[in-house]
This record gives structure tokens, sequence and C-alpha cells, in this order.
């Protein structure tokens, strides 16, 4: 990665959307902004479609549960730069009573399974996912294995062939 | 009867005249592989919709790793991919010495390098193999099998002890050094072993009338539509975008090897098979640079907090024996924070996503696998073309259902 670069990103974000980039930092070498959900959807368009940004790539989405915090729930995406061969971590923080947040598969169809996955592990809910179904797990297990307060070795009924 | 009727006189969408035929293939079926399933909608023998299921070897890595400690982690990602396990031990120890900030030795770097490429070769010829074998060519598989099982038996069971469960590297450096006549052993399989065969298969297939009227022109995509679906590793390149990590974020020693990344145009399955097979013979380019220039010292760092002390030192010093103790019982010590880390395996990025939250294991694991985004890519592929060409092209994507389930 060109050191020059580093950080234009995460300038540019605090440009454009100010109050809403909440915090922002580089540990490890991996640029990271934690933004508000309320502008996810226009973070991550603004982000694919900048010609300084051009993250075209979304690489990863998964959920984190830090129990016992307040927000409980993370959603993490990680973005990749074809164009700038560069990455980007964005992370949204949602309350355990209400954990929704808009489904970027409008800016990146490849995301579509990475938030069933989300969903199905966390409970995370992406409003407008045209297919939020689970999607490692049977449609019959209650809970979310990856939850911190899941535990690891609880069973539940396998089911046999279904009518 | 009416509707039928009625169908036949006004001529609808079907050729057949009929509902669509819901067709299960999977989840245990000759041609997946593993144990995926589709559900198909035909007409006739196009597909209509094509529904990929997975998760039938979903075996919770992610709620285990949680659990585990940093070293105990390693066995567990031979499992994700077990066409190519070495190269997933050296991503997850990569992401963990990230997160440590270790800088590993010369002559590790060059091992991981070689296990990395070797493993490469290896999981493509499993790939063009079976995927042959799908299409009636099982001359190929056998061409493929010979050498994958001299790799195995000459480089990878002395190496690490096993074949499949490999679990070699270690957070700064590896399980042990290469046993001694390693370097040569590897010269002979390369030359005996790897390349003939690529030869053969390259006869065999690459100018085979059969072989291009059943290949070209399935299965395939665009360059936009494989970005947009966060396709990786052979599948993109073969649609034409040379993204390869070895040469775009170079990790480990791989700047300073000459190599090329094949990059093909239609993106169809003709295409996965070149590129995979101009991938081996770079990948064998890789190895024999690295075999030059393949340095000494030793393979571990010089750090007891991660590395444990030498077993004549534990038997003769106290400091040594209360390293050895602590390394043991506490596990490796690794600090606070989130690190991303991505590397090119042989099915495209495999990223490891790690939360720390310091003491003895991860808070939270996530991998990104490869085939995950390629296995969502299928219906794309697949929908409007032949039943029969929904094989040959599964088994040119390469879906692993091991990293794909975790």
């Amino acid at each position: 990665m060109n050191d020059q670069r580093k950080n234009v990103v995460l300038a540019k974000l605090i440009e454009k959307f100010g109050g809403d980039v909440v915090s922002t930092h580089s540990d490890f070498g991996d640029d990271t902004a934690l933004v508000r959900r309320e502008r996810i959807l226009e973070i991550c368009a603004f982000l694919r479609d900048d010609a300084d940004c051009r993250f075209d790539f979304a690489m990863d989405l998964t959920g984190v549960d830090y129990l016992g915090e307040t927000p409980r729930f993370e959603v993490v995406y990680h973005l990749y730069s074809l164009k700038n061969r560069q990455r980007v971590r964005i992370k949204v923080r949602l309350h355990e009573e209400d954990p929704e947040i808009d489904s970027v598969v409008p800016v990146w169809p490849g995301i579509n399974w990475y938030e069933r996955e989300a969903y199905d592990m966390y409970g995370i809910i992406f409003r407008n996912h045209p297919n939020l179904k689970r999607i490692l797990l049977y449609d019959e297990f209650v809970g979310h294995p990856l939850r911190k307060d899941y535990p690891k070795t609880k069973r539940q009924p396998t089911l046999g062939p279904q009518e | 009867m009416a509707d039928i009727v009625n169908k036949n006189i006004t001529g609808g969408k079907l050729d057949m005249q009929a509902e669509p035929v819901i067709l299960n293939i999977g989840p245990s079926h000759p041609a997946t592989h593993a144990t995926l399933r589709f559900v198909a909608e035909l007409d006739g023998e196009t597909l209509l919709k094509l529904t990929p299921e997975f998760g039938y070897l979903h075996r919770g890595f992610e709620k285990e790793s949680e659990n585990a400690t940093w070293t105990q982690v390693i066995p567990y990602t031979d499992r994700l991919n077990y066409v190519s396990p070495l190269m997933n031990n050296v991503g997850y120890a990569m992401a963990v010495e990230k997160l440590c900030g270790i800088e590993i030795t010369e002559r590790s770097k060059y091992i991981r390098v070689l296990i990395s490429e070797i493993s490469r070769i290896i999981d493509h010829m499993v790939c063009i193999g079976t995927n042959m074998v799908d299409l009636g060519a099982l001359t190929n598989f056998w061409y493929f099998w010979k050498p994958r099982e001299e790799a195995y038996m000459q480089l990878i069971e002395p190496l690490c002890g096993q074949r499949l469960t490999t679990a070699y590297t270690r957070v700064g450096g590896a399980m042990w050094d290469l046993p001694e006549g390693w370097v040569e052993t590897c010269r002979g399989v390369v030359k005996n072993s790897f390349l003939p065969a690529i030869k053969d298969v390259n006869a065999l297939l690459t100018k085979n009338r059969i072989f291009i009227d059943r290949t070209m022109g399935v299965g395939k995509i665009s360059k936009s539509d494989a970005i947009a679906m966060g396709f990786t590793g052979p599948c993109l390149r073969a649609a034409g975008v040379p993204l390869d990590l070895r040469k775009d974020e170079p990790y480990l020693v791989y700047d300073r090897f000459d190599f090329d990344v094949p990059v093909g145009e239609q993106g169809d399955t003709c295409d996965r098979y070149m590129v995979r097979m101009e991938e081996m013979r770079q990948s064998i380019r890789i190895i024999e640079q690295a075999l030059d220039q393949m340095p000494g010292g030793p393979v571990n760092i010089d750090d007891t907090r991660y590395v444990l002390p030498d077993k004549t030192l534990v038997y003769t010093t106290i400091e040594a024996l209360m390293q050895h103790f602590k390394l043991i019982m506490e596990g490796v010590q690794v600090p606070a924070g989130e690190v991303y880390s991505a590397t090119e395996a042989a099915n495209g990025e495999l990223g490891y996503y790690i939360v720390s939250r310091g003491g003895k294991g991860p808070y939270k694991i996530k991998v990104r696998p490869p085939c995950f985004p390629l296995f969502q890519g299928m219906p794309l592929l697949c929908e409007g073309q032949m039943l029969a060409d929904l094989i040959a092209t599964l088994g040119s994507v390469n879906i692993i259902a091991g990293e794909l389930d975790r």
C-alpha cells in the first residue's frame, strides 16, 4: 500500500460526513472508521463511487458481539479498492434492543450472503435485504450461536426429513 | 387440463409446454464433490433458476476458536480448505503476527512461500482433475493425482508428520525446520512430477476439440459482474481482472520473485482452466527461485513470549524452564486490537479478521473464505444454460465445503 494515500479515505469520510463518523484509527496499519448506522447506505455508496475511493470490492462483512458493552453489537465491513490497491474497514455499533441496519446489497450485490450469515450468527437484522434467511444453519434453529451468551455446549434436536 | 391445452395452443415460454421441473442436486452427489446442494428449476434441460444451499459441513469453527487459545486455533484452520491446508495455516499465523507486531525470520518466510506454492499447485491439480472427471475425462485425474500423491508423500508428510491435518505454522515461525534433504527432494518433485504432469494434461486437454466445445462459453461472467459479486482468485482473473495479492500487496517475500499473473478474457470455464494451468507453471517458477535463494538461520524468532525455548536449555536452566512452563500453561499473549490480514490462497483472497482483547485466546475470528462469494455467484454463472453445464462450471470454480461452511 502506498503511504501517501494512507488516511486520505478517512479524511474524505470525515470531511463529507462530519459528525456521522464517530471515530477513526489506523492501528496495525488498517484504516478504520466507526460510523453511525443512519447513513451507512450513503457512506457505502460514497466509498464505492468517489473518484478518490473507488472501493469496488466488498470483501467481508461480519458481526461482533461485545457482550456487556453498550451498544452491544458491531457490524464490520471490509472494503477493497482495485484502483488504489487499498483497504478500509467500516464499523457500525448497534444496540441490543434494536439490532437493525440498512442492507448494503444495493451497493455491492456480493454482500448478500455475508449479511445473511451475520443475521444467522448474531441476529442482526438487515433492513430491505432481498432474502434475509438463515444461511449456514437450518430454519428451525433457535437462537444465534455466535452471540457470546449462547452456550458453546448447547444442543438442539437434529431434524429428520421434512414432510 | 384446460390450462395445459391452453398453453399448447398459445405457446408458452417453456419448450416442453409444462410446469418447470424442480430437481434436487445434492447434498450427497458425485458431481458436487462436497456436501453442497442445488435446487434447480428446469425447463427441459435448461436451468431457469438455481438456488444454492449449503451449511451441511458447518461445525462452528468461529465459536470453537473463541473458546480456544491462540495456538489451539491452528489445527482448526487445517480443516477450512482441506485441499490446501498449509495455506490456511500460513494465513492464520500471519494474521496473529500482524496483531503482535512480529517480524518472522527470513528462512521462515521462504518456507511459508514454498509450502504455499506447493499447496497452490496441489489445489489446482485437484480442481482441474476432478473437473475433468465430471466431464468424463478420467485420465487427466490420474495424471494429476500421481504428482499430488508424490508431493504429499515426499514433501508434506516429512515436513508436518501428517498429510492433510498439517498444523505446521506457529505464531513466530513454524513447528520445526525443514527436514534434512527436503530442498533437494522438493527440486526433484517439481522437476520429475509436477512439470511432466502439467505437460501431459496440457497435451491432452488444451487443444482438445471435445474439451473446448464443452467448456468454452460455459459458465461465463463479465468483469464488472465478477467484481460486484466479490470474486477473487483464478475465477476473477479468468474474467480479466489482474488482482493477485502476491503482486498487489506483496506479503512474505513475494516481491523478490519474478513471476507473472495470468489473466483470461471471457471468464468462462475454459479460461478458468487456462488460468489455473498457467498459475501452476508460475508457482513452479516461484518455487525454483525460492529454493535457490533459501537462506539459512533459525526458523523461529528469538522471543520466548511466543516460541518455546530450546529443549536442552529447558532441562539445564531455570529461566528456560519457567518460560516453557508459562508458554504451555498460559499460551501466547496477544495484545488487544483488531486486524484483517489477507493472503492469496489457491481459490482467492483468504482473509482473517481477528479481534483480541488481550488474554488467552481470540475474542473473535472471522474467516473470509474465497469460496463463499464464488458459490454465491453460481446462479449468475449457470442460469440460462444447460444442466450439464452446471456440473462443468461447479468443478471449475472449485468449491471447498470445508471453508464455505466453516
